[in-house]
């Protein structure tokens, strides 16, 4: 059997309530007011669509073995490098075996279910190890506009493979079409969009119902036996509408988390679908389908073994940690759509050596260090002489993956001198209960709730940006686990 | 074994620019007032200095590499002269290589001279420091007051106090700098400020607020130094020579800041460094010993750990002493009596010359308005890096013999 063996979703914690921006703008662009309601999902400054991805991923591999992963795939429109592989990195920060398949999809909204459709099909051709498929996005849009308030950020991640299948593959259809309801060159910030009723009349009602009949009649799947019908859709009530035309029940039409989360471009279908496998039971079929410039259709039935598989954080765990945004400036910002001013220390931005960053690729990307063979002791970075002042022994070490571990703050200042595109920039002691421990950032923090004590979890992101050399740069921080107990 | 350095080396002038925002002066003419100082005290001319040390930091902003600018801007005689960096223990690390040198009897007569010229980066505050090609793939962007605060949590979890009580004792140590340095014609702040408008500061890096930090000045200090012999040969008397008693220096292993072993609310290398001093001076109780102590304040916190590490507060009892007023100018150990770096100020490179060179106008009774009774040790306390992985250097002067 062929299928979905595990799953994963991140959705940043903060939440711009949209009502904000909506009023900040309506003086000069009264369209906005529609999308008052509700909030979305909005990246921290550290967070980009390969950040979110890691997340996603960490998720769906969490209790899972990591070596055996033969692919990764990831899909966005808005990966961090044009050249540089996006798909690598992410391996790199889950630390995967170097022997893998890395590939990115990028180009259009379908570049989400494209890396389910290239996971599926790298299995099926019968390659060694699970795959991984992951879609992450993070798009800028601009002020005033009805995207910066419809859109969201999030990702979504899932492993492939054939043994303890969770939700058999049952096939799929893809159709290709240049149906263009915005489009963004290659070299552009921003999107440009189309008339919604044409988008809607033309594109949901006319060519995705088509598509879903073809795979429908294709897979001779009944559309009256859809429990779960997955559409992103811009408008609320969209997919039940398009589930009606196919002949889909309309209740079947998941939930398109608007509300809450916004449109997460090509990480959407797979951020509801990740949502619906939480709900799903066993032998449940599943349509999904991703819309842009033609539709990729696929299907899936659960299996038993789908309640044996650990609940995951998820998109459930993802609306759970939460906080709100108020702040319509920050998020401006955030988003590099206002230009603040960010004083003369912000100047500073050492080059990138590429060399140095390749030959410490390991721990820079996977935050991996070393465990004395001697005394056992994790040190981060690794070092050929022990830190351990009672051992010091010289030799390799071997490598030791922090990003999992449990870890507290042992020391903490909020600095306002320092220059971050957040300030005040909080960093700290951070040291794992196991034993190793390195002064970091800390991220995702409430101000003036960080305490001496608190848990953490360590999180792949932005380490910063470097517009001279137009290079980002990542490294892991750490972030409070709120509601934790402190030691 | 090692014999130590204690009275092998005398101070046979000294000189220190006014510390302050020196827009008049770039580190040239910095370095040539403190020298034309130091000469004019030692009575020597500048052909009669065997060999030189220049201690500055940044780079960035200073004067740049190597060990020329002093050279060619003090028109030395085509002797050695030597750069040397180590963050802000710089200027320990320059008076030390003139002092072993001597003692080493690799010259004569020797100087060590410390500059910063810091005030040309166009904002407050500390330049960047350019810390080499990993660490900014990985380190949090570290400011000074960020890391040292973090002293601060450490301090309030380990001895139960509140952050209240650490900011009123923070405050009292920063009042009293500021009253000595109201004291002290070359000192960069020279006004009394109370604890009300300390505490009401601006916040910079929790739970450190402005008065929490010291001064970012321009200035240069000097050293010249020889042996006793010497010295009286040039006309100085013997009992009225400054001599070193103890240099001493301790670097982190990278143990603080990667091995879970340190609570991160005292520095291990200030202890290391005070003990091997007061071994080498022959100080067996530096509480009692003790005439006066300048520290590294680059800020309050700083300081107070400083005084339990150097031995002479218990462990979790600075603030009682702070309190008590045992640091004050009138107390029984003096400390910052010259504004210490939060008042003199803190041109890098110079600082731990400066700390001497107070000493030393102590010890030789020329200190003016805040001239101590009959001061018999004076220590200094230079601590260059973050509390996590630093540079202590320390040295104990006193009358010769």
């Amino acid at each position: 059997m062929l299928g979905i063996t595990s799953f994963g979703a991140y959705i940043p914690r903060l939440r711009l309530v949209r009502a904000v921006g909506a009023q900040a703008n309506a003086w000069f662009n009264s369209a906005v007011l529609a999308q008052s309601s509700g909030e979305r999902a909005m990246a921290n400054w550290d967070e980009d669509a390969l950040t979110m991805a890691v997340e996603a991923a960490r998720d769906a591999l969490s209790g899972r073995a990591r070596d055996d992963i033969g692919a990764v795939f990831f899909g966005s429109t808005t990966h961090p490098f044009a050249d540089r592989q996006n798909a690598g990195l992410l391996a790199g920060a889950l630390d995967l075996p170097e022997a893998i398949v890395a590939s990115d999809l990028a180009g259009s909204q379908k570049a989400g279910t494209g890396t389910l459709l290239a996971a599926l099909n790298h299995a099926a051709a019968g390659h060694r190890g699970e795959s991984l498929a992951v879609a992450g996005e993070h798009r800028r849009a601009r002020a005033g506009s009805v995207q910066e308030l419809l859109y969201g950020d999030a990702a979504a991640a899932f492993s492939i493979g054939r043994d303890q299948v969770i939700a058999e593959f049952l096939g799929s259809h893809s159709t290709s079409v240049d149906f263009v309801d915005h489009y963004r060159r290659a070299d552009s910030d921003f999107e440009y969009h189309w008339e919604e009723r044409w988008i809607r009349d033309e594109g949901y009602m006319k060519l995705v119902p088509a598509s879903i009949a073809a795979a429908l009649a294709k897979l001779e799947i009944d559309g009256a036996s859809v429990d779960h019908f997955i559409l992103p859709e811009n408008t609320a009530k969209l997919a039940a509408a398009v589930a009606k035309r196919c002949g889909i029940a309309e209740s079947s039409a998941r939930d398109g988390l608007l509300g809450n989360v916004g449109l997460t471009g090509a990480a959407h279908p797979l951020l509801l679908l990740a949502h619906a496998l939480e709900d799903a039971r066993p032998g449940q079929t599943l349509i999904v389908v991703g819309f842009g410039q033609g539709c990729d259709v696929l299907a899936f039935r659960t299996t038993e073994a789908l309640d044996r598989l650990a609940r995951r954080h998820a998109v459930s765990g993802s609306l759970a940690r939460r906080k709100e945004e108020r702040n319509y400036q920050k998020f401006m910002a955030f988003n590099e759509v206002l230009v603040m001013e960010k004083g003369l220390r912000a100047e500073s931005n050492p080059q990138t050596a590429l060399t140095t960053q390749y030959r410490h690729r390991r721990m820079l990307l996977g935050l991996v260090g070393g465990r004395c063979t001697q005394c056992g002791t994790p040190q981060l970075p690794p070092a050929d002489v022990c830190v351990n002042p009672a051992c010091q022994h010289t030799g390799p070490m071997s490598p030791y993956r922090f990003a999992d571990e449990p870890a507290r703050i042992k020391t903490w200042s909020a600095d306002n001198l320092t220059f971050t595109p957040d300030p005040p920039a909080h960093y700290g002691m951070v040291e794992f209960e196991r034993g190793g421990r390195f002064m970091a950032d800390i991220t995702d923090y409430d101000v003036g709730a960080v305490s001496v004590g608190q848990a953490v979890r360590m999180v792949f992101r932005v380490r910063g940006r470097d517009p001279v050399r137009g290079i980002t740069r990542y490294f892991w921080k750490a972030a409070p686990v709120y509601g934790a107990k402190e030691a | 074994m090692a014999s130590g350095i204690k009275d092998k080396v005398v101070i046979l002038g000294m000189g220190c620019t006014r510390f302050g925002e020196r827009w008049d002066a770039g580190a040239e003419e910095l370095m040539v007032e403190a020298f034309d100082e130091a000469l004019g005290d030692a009575g020597i001319g500048r052909k009669e200095i065997g060999a030189a040390w220049l201690g500055s930091c940044m780079d960035e902003v200073n004067i740049g590499k190597s060990a020329l600018p002093a050279s060619i801007a003090l028109r030395l005689d085509n002797i050695p002269v030597t750069r040397v960096e180590n963050y802000c223990a710089t200027g320990t690390e320059a008076f030390r290589g003139a002092v072993y040198a001597v003692a080493a009897g690799a010259c004569d007569i020797a100087l060590a001279i410390g500059v910063e010229k810091l005030k040309d980066t166009g904002y407050g505050g500390l330049p960047g420091l350019d810390i080499g090609t990993m660490p900014p793939l990985w380190w949090p962007n570290l400011s000074a007051p960020g890391v040292f605060a973090q002293v601060a949590s450490a301090y309030m979890k380990k001895f139960n106090v509140s952050r209240d009580e650490l900011k009123r004792a923070l405050a009292e140590i920063s009042a009293k700098s500021h009253v000595n340095g109201a004291k002290n014609p070359k000192a960069h702040l020279q006004k009394a400020v109370s604890c009300d408008a300390i505490l009401a500061a601006p916040m910079i890096a929790e739970p450190l607020g402005l008065f929490d930090c010291c001064g970012v000045s321009d200035g240069a200090a000097c050293a010249i130094v020889t042996t006793p012999e010497i010295a009286q040969s040039l006309g100085k008397k013997a009992d009225e020579l400054v001599a070193i008693k103890a240099l001493q220096l301790s670097l982190s292993n990278g143990a603080e800041g990667g091995y879970n072993a340190w609570d991160g609310a005292y520095i291990p290398t200030t202890r290391k460094a005070s003990s091997r001093a007061y071994a080498e001076a022959g100080i067996r109780d530096p509480r009692k010993e003790l005439s006066m102590i300048e520290v590294h304040d680059c800020f309050s916190i700083t300081e107070l750990v400083t005084m339990e590490d150097l031995g002479i507060s218990a462990e979790g009892g600075a603030i009682r002493d702070i309190m008590d007023g045992f640091y004050n100018a009138d107390g029984k150990i003096p400390c910052q009596i010259d504004g210490g770096l939060k008042c003199f100020g803190h041109p890098i490179g110079a600082s731990g010359i400066r700390m001497v060179y107070e000493m030393y106008l102590q010890l030789s009774g020329r200190a003016g308005a805040r001239q101590l009774p009959a001061p018999v040790y004076g220590l200094t306390h230079n601590l260059g890096g973050f509390p996590h992985q630093n540079v202590v250097g320390i040295s104990v002067v006193g009358r010769y013999r």
